[in-house]
């Protein structure tokens, strides 16, 4: 069965989930796509789109008629094309609702699994709970066709151990996305042993279609991007840890977000990006990957804590952030949770973190914010001045920055060692593509 | 047209500021002052600067689209919301695409020449930030033929049209050449700008914009053969000013040193429904600026102070050789050359143009002719040029659609 002929029936379960829904609205446009080829004229598409609560499903519909116009508008060229011989649309006023309209007549919504029983494609991004996926895969397989193909986000579970328990006999893959998956680049694909060669070509041949950057990963728990993220992040809570002497543990975790934000140039500190994935979610990879990883401690107690006082992070049906190890004010950290009195201690320029960044020194010559060189055509070079002079710098800023840098290095290379990437590039790749850095974690900067 | 018997003044020119993206107050997100409030501000300003508003004898408002941005139309009628003072005057308001400024400024200097009025007040206007950039090209894209066009035309059709132009003068001239000069050309819009706290690139603080200017076109995202740095960008604002008979400049007490006087100018129109037939050349421009140079005698040689309609880089550059200051295929080494820079050969667009000021479309006309009151009256501030005795007059040219509606005028400082 060719690529297209699999395209015509696919389903998504898990679909009103942050990852879910941005899975559902990549498809929704391709399908959209598709079914205007001329070749495919007269042929059905249908995109069923599955989850357990119909609440869930209200909003999905609205999700996906937003952002379905937004991807319109930023394809109309493309679009404009699509819709050549169709007369009656000239302007972008009647192209971009049509192509809408296309795409939403594609999606079928309900919570009942039936639904997928005709699909050959089923993409699977509910919660990062092994048994329950385990449970669903089993019951799609003995619904859905003998030869249909499964596609998992998971971000920590290997592949293998899902094959296995399901018995699908090799026709699963991982095909993990990035938050949100409409913007992310990255497709991170992980094939098991077994998976069938028949789909690891449907997924790269997806993942080109959706103009995804492919990173191939092997199947060790984690995979790439989430075996450097796990590891970076709990590096931070460590140090935010031996900070806590001399500035409290809100402190530290103050001190540690802003040293991985602007010091290492990135879209966002490090506790802003575990609150971004949420704390619940991040601290389920670290107890799955640390339960198949052997030799290496990849638990921290103070991630329990959070979740018991339901301090979880995550993210608004909007994109915007709620409250988790920092207190989001118009998008920007504005306060930082404190355990011990269960409240925000909110950030204070005049007071106790204007303290902090005095003990954190000056920056360097040569600091840019990470939104302004991400535009910056010779962003390379004044990356490499900035480090140069971070080296050189006597600040306690400067010392935590440079061994973090060389952590993160250490990351990535152990993923090449232990043979999780094939290769630095691939390491590299992830970081630029799913995690929006400017530079790799093994560079030559430090 | 022929010379008029009358003298005609202009002056107490006023910009709002050119509101959109690169200016520091504007979010697309949160609401913003709509077309009411860019005629009123743009109108008390000018109203501000003379004695008694009742002096006015009649308006004219230049708009191209609000139809469409805002859902507006009686536009005319939106006069008399300035001042009670213009209620039940004679207003009027005209359309021809991007070049509507022009056509107002024209609209007043017949009124005054036929003596019909002694004060008129010129407003220009538009509002643009309602719609999402490839909605407002559809919107902009009636300045070119609907029917025969629109439904091959690219998705943002005019930056189409201009880059169908740049193609040609690649393939003819050059692509490293061309693309040099359109590159300072953008470089000069901003540092331009820079100097201005109206226009929309005030804020703008990247450090290489020739860089900037030299990024390779990308069709996948934009067009053929322009980037965006090529292209003026969505404005909201206004501008006004006085036109004047000699008794009416008596009427609202201005000294003649404070006003310019219409030398000459030149309309031309060519037909909407074809396309420029050579590309690399802009003719009706080429056939407006000659009129007024014949109605007024002068000739380059002559213009200090210039005002071109660079909606995009390629429409400066190409307008350059319309007006005669290079020769076929050479402004853009012109350009390269900083002979239009600031305080340069001939200063040009040094309030920062339509790509630097920004390009509110159907006022910028009139935004080119307050400029030109400001300098040859020497008010620009910190735009200032320092004005050559020996070439003491200014040229604009306002343009709509794809050199189909072209106004060009000249002035000098009265006296």
């Amino acid at each position: 069965m060719d690529f297209d002929q699999r395209l015509h029936n696919v389903t998504i379960i898990g679909a009103a989930g942050k990852m879910g829904s941005g899975i559902s609205l990549l498809l929704a446009a391709e399908m959209a796509k598709a079914k205007n080829r001329p070749e495919n004229k007269g042929s059905s598409y249908r995109l069923n789109l599955i989850d357990i609560k119909d609440e869930a499903m209200d909003g999905l519909w609205n999700y996906m008629q937003a952002q379905l116009t937004k991807i319109g508008e930023k394809s109309t060229v493309f679009l404009r094309d699509m819709y050549k011989n169709r007369e009656n649309l000239v302007e972008n006023f009647d192209i971009i609702p049509q192509f809408v309209s296309d795409a939403l007549s594609v999606i079928r919504m309900g919570t009942d699994l039936n639904m997928a029983k005709n699909s050959k494609v089923i993409f699977e991004a509910v919660l990062e709970n092994k048994d329950l996926k385990v449970d669903l895969l089993k019951k799609l397989d003995s619904l859905c066709p003998d030869d249909t193909l499964y596609l998992t986000n998971t971000s920590s579970i290997p592949i293998n151990v899902l094959n296995d328990e399901a018995n699908l006999g090799g026709r699963i893959i991982g095909f993990h996305f990035y938050n949100p998956p409409v913007v992310q680049r990255l497709a991170e694909l992980i094939s098991c042993d077994k998976t069938t060669s028949e789909l690891k070509e449907f997924s790269n041949e997806l993942a080109k279609r959706l103009r995804k950057v492919i990173v191939p990963a092997n199947d060790i728990a984690g995979f790439i991007g989430n075996g450097h993220f796990l590891r970076d992040g709990l590096y931070a809570i460590s140090e935010a840890k031996r900070l806590a002497g001399d500035f409290t543990l809100a402190g530290g975790i103050y001190v540690m977000d802003k040293v991985s934000r602007d010091l290492l140039v990135r879209p966002m500190g490090i506790f802003q990006l575990i609150d971004y994935v949420g704390v619940d979610v991040y601290q389920c990879i670290s107890e799955t990957v640390d339960s198949y990883i052997e030799g290496e401690d990849l638990k921290d107690d103070l991630l329990q804590k959070m979740v018991d006082k339901k301090v979880l992070g995550g993210q608004m049906a909007d994109g915007s952030q709620k409250d988790g190890f920092l207190k989001y004010e118009k998008g920007r950290p504005a306060g930082v949770y404190d355990l011990d009195k269960s409240e925000y201690k909110m950030f204070d320029p005049d007071g106790w973190s204007g303290e902090v960044d005095r003990k954190l020194g000056e920056y360097p010559d040569g600091f840019y914010p990470w939104r302004k060189l991400l535009i910056d055509l010779k962003k390379n070079d004044k990356l490499s001045g900035f480090f140069n002079n971070l080296k050189s710098t006597d600040t306690l800023g400067a010392k935590l920055a440079l061994a973090y840098l060389k952590n993160s290095k250490e990351i990535g290379q152990k993923l090449v060692d232990s043979k999780v990437a094939n290769s630095a590039e691939d390491v590299n790749a992830v970081l630029l593509n799913g995690f929006y850095h400017l530079y790799g974690p093994i560079n030559n900067y430090i | 047209m022929k010379r008029p018997k009358k003298k005609v003044y202009a002056t107490c020119g006023f910009n709002t500021i050119s509101l959109g993206t690169g200016r520091r107050e504007f979010h697309p997100k949160k609401p913003r002052p709509g077309l009411e409030y860019y005629i009123q501000e743009a109108g008390k300003g000018v109203i501000a600067q003379m004695n008694d508003p009742e002096n006015i004898d009649e308006g004219v408002i230049g708009n191209f689209m609000a139809a469409r941005f805002n859902k507006q139309g009686n536009l005319a009628a939106l006069i008399p919301t300035i001042h009670p003072s213009l209620e039940f005057k004679p207003h009027t308001r005209v359309e021809g695409a991007c070049g509507s400024g022009g056509l107002a400024l024209l609209t007043s200097v017949k009124s005054i020449a036929s003596e019909l009025s002694d004060v008129v007040l010129t407003i220009g206007v538009e509002v643009q930030n309602t719609y999402k950039a490839i909605y407002g090209a559809d919107i902009l894209g009636g300045a070119g033929h609907y029917l025969s066009q629109r439904k091959n035309g690219h998705a943002y059709f005019f930056p189409g049209q201009f880059s169908d132009r740049a193609g040609a003068c690649y393939d003819k001239f050059g692509y490293e050449h061309m693309r040099k000069g359109m590159a300072c050309w953008y470089k000069q819009a901003v540092e331009n700008a820079r100097r201005n706290p109206k226009a929309q690139e005030y804020h703008n603080t990247a450090e290489d914009l020739f860089a900037l200017g030299m990024t390779p076109p990308n069709p996948k995202v934009f067009v053929d053969h322009l980037n965006v740095y090529d292209c003026s960008k969505v404005s909201d604002g206004a501008s006004a000013l006085l036109f004047c008979s000699e008794e009416g400049l008596k009427k609202i007490g201005i000294d003649k040193k404070d006003a310019i006087e219409v030398v000459g100018f030149g309309i031309a129109v060519a037909d909407v429904t074809k396309l420029p037939e050579d590309l690399t050349i802009m003719d009706t421009t080429k056939k407006a600026v000659e009129k007024a140079y014949n109605m007024s005698g002068l000739g380059p040689q002559d213009i200090g102070v210039l005002e071109l309609h660079d909606c995009f880089t390629i429409g400066g550059i190409l307008a350059l050789e319309a007006t005669g200051f290079c020769k076929y295929g050479e402004a853009s080494g012109f350009v390269q050359d900083g002979k239009t820079n600031f305080n340069s050969e001939i200063s040009t667009n040094s309030t920062g143009g339509l790509i630097g000021f920004g390009h509110y479309t159907g006022g910028t006309g009139v935004r080119q002719a307050a400029d030109c009151v400001h300098q040859l009256t020497e008010k620009a501030g910190n735009c200032q040029v320092k004005l050559n005795p020996d070439k003491p007059y200014a040229l604009m040219i306002s343009m709509g659609g794809n050199d189909r509606t072209v106004t060009a005028m000249i002035f000098r400082r009265a006296e």
